[in-house]
């Protein structure tokens, strides 16, 4: 068991560097001559206008919302999932009920106008 | 065990003798063969990566109807070699008022993001670099880190497009994840295992896709918007915002982002397969015949994992090359009025048949359809309510046009 997690650090530690790899290369080989034009901000020839860094839309705070709730549901599914061919056809029912009340908050959102992206 | 058996295993017994008659720890010996097994993948999957690059731009071709790169060597085969020098070699801009160190080090992380996946995919039975028991949690988990490359460079690059790209992606994402998840949970409950090795390996007579084919289908969909690829590719949508999250990235930088996203896209193809498709195994149970034994000799598992892979990865590239991108409001809707209750839907239905039918002869008959069912269901649902739809605008249009279907553009 902790030899497996070893190797996934060892692998992440190699996958990082191994990307890393090319980017020097690049910096060794590539010509390197900037100025205030090229290191400005893109923007299709034009000047940009103000803050870069916009604020975002509300809207995709109340997504995220109603992502977290499905997001932690998922990890008290899993353990059930595994478990479902042990277990009595009552726990089966059980999860579904568990699913029903996080369906009943979908539909609340949804009945609330909180899904429609205005 | 001889090497043709299980040459992985075969070498690392050959090496491990070797260094511990070196003197060498047992403990040390085994970190320094867990680190030549990551990079022995890392390597394979990126000499891939480069392959998919020529894939791509040959497929692509054919489905616009061009040639594709046809003068680099055979068939253009040495062209993504072309493409590499070509990207090392062109300068690399930062922005002046770009965050330095988040700014390098997105693309870093999101081509190690892929990489990540790859300690987890089992080339052949015994094949593979770890097998995770909560293997399914953990394909999720690398898949966020993803995205956090993508806002990492959409914020850092300091430019509005760039942002609103990663704005885009971080809503993609986490309404997408959760159809994935919940289509993920179907073959944890069908194979009683999160490990994917196991999920494979209870694919041997029958595969998960004729016993759960919405599950693979949704598994697809959210897999295509996890990716960012069209016609979710909201992310960099070209006609709109340029390139969206990588659009001041330039050189060998760009080239790690774009090769994570070919990359990324194989990787879901072989999931795909391995969760669905019976990964490299999976002949319907014909690999238990003994005349049929040679099926599973891991040199015949890895080229038939790879050639359904390859068919996964050519499906995604499909729905690339012909879908139009959609809206961000009909993605969000799509993702949340049809494919959540959808998934949910069927995982209940699998629940329950999954448990009530267990040993019986109507195990997958029964499986395959309830899925037919719910699909047929969700059609009709969607008829009457496109039905509805269509009445409701002639009404509103006041042509008197109520006939279903009939177009107004005629009026």
């Amino acid at each position: 068991m902790q030899h497996e997690w070893l190797y996934i650090g060892l692998f992440l530690v190699v996958g990082i560097i191994i990307p890393i790899a090319p980017l020097i290369i690049a910096r060794l080989v590539a010509p390197r001559k900037p100025n205030p034009i090229k290191q400005s901000t893109y923007e299709c020839g034009l000047e940009t206008v103000g803050e870069s860094r916009v604020q975002f839309k509300a809207q995709y705070y109340i997504f995220a919302l109603v992502f977290l709730v499905f997001d932690v549901e998922t990890v008290f599914l899993f353990p059930w999932a595994l478990a479902l061919k042990q277990m009595p056809l009552f726990v089966a029912l059980e999860g579904i009920l568990f699913i029903t009340i996080l369906v009943v908050g979908l539909v609340y959102a949804w009945r609330k106008g909180m899904l429609e992206w205005a | 065990m001889t090497f043709w058996n299980d040459p992985i295993r075969f070498a690392a017994d050959w090496l491990r003798d070797l260094l511990t008659g070196w003197g060498l720890a047992a403990q040390m010996t085994d970190i320094l063969l867990a680190l030549l097994g990551a990079l022995l993948l890392i390597t394979f999957s990126l000499v891939l990566a480069i392959f998919l690059v020529w894939v791509e731009r040959k497929v692509v071709a054919r489905f616009q109807d061009r040639l594709g790169p046809n003068r680099l060597g055979p068939f253009g085969l040495v062209q993504p070699f072309a493409d590499i020098i070509k990207l090392i070699i062109k300068e690399d801009i930062t922005p002046a008022g770009a965050d330095k160190f988040l700014y390098n080090l997105a693309p870093v992380l999101a081509l190690a993001s892929v990489l990540l996946l790859w300690a987890i995919l089992p080339l052949a039975s015994v094949i593979y670099g770890v097998d995770l028991n909560v293997a399914l949690l953990y394909l999720v988990a690398a898949g966020a880190l993803g995205t956090l490359a993508i806002i990492m460079g959409g914020w850092a690059s300091n430019n509005k497009y760039a942002l609103l790209g990663a704005f885009r992606m971080v809503a993609t994402m986490i309404s997408y994840e959760i159809p994935m998840v919940v289509s993920l949970l179907i073959p944890a409950i069908l194979a009683g295992t999160m490990s994917v090795r196991g999920i494979t390996e209870a694919q041997g007579n029958v595969w998960f896709f004729f016993l759960s084919p919405l599950a693979a289908v949704i598994f697809l969909i959210s897999a295509v918007a996890e990716l960012g690829r069209a016609p979710f590719d909201l992310n960099e949508a070209e006609s709109e915002i340029i390139a969206g999250f990588h659009i001041e990235y330039s050189g060998m930088k760009f080239g790690l982002f774009y090769a994570g996203e070919l990359l990324h896209a194989f990787t879901f193809g072989g999931f795909a397969a391995l969760l669905f498709f019976g990964g490299y195994g999976g002949f319907f149970g014909l690999q238990n015949l003994p005349a049929f034994a040679w099926l599973n000799n891991p040199f015949v598992q890895a080229p038939v994992f790879m050639l359904k892979a390859l068919i996964g990865y050519w499906v995604i590239m499909w729905i690339k090359y012909t879908m139009p991108r959609v809206r961000i409001d009909h993605m969000l809707a799509f993702n949340w009025k049809f494919l959540t209750p959808l998934a949910l839907i069927l995982l209940m239905t699998t629940a329950v048949l999954d448990r009530v039918l267990d040993g019986s002869n109507w195990y997958v008959p029964g499986l395959f359809l309830s899925n037919l069912l719910i699909a047929w269901a969700t059609v009709e649902i969607l008829r009457a309510h496109g039905r509805r739809q269509r009445k409701a605008e002639a009404a509103r249009v006041g042509t008197g046009c109520a006939q279903a279907g009939a177009p107004t553009a005629q009026q």
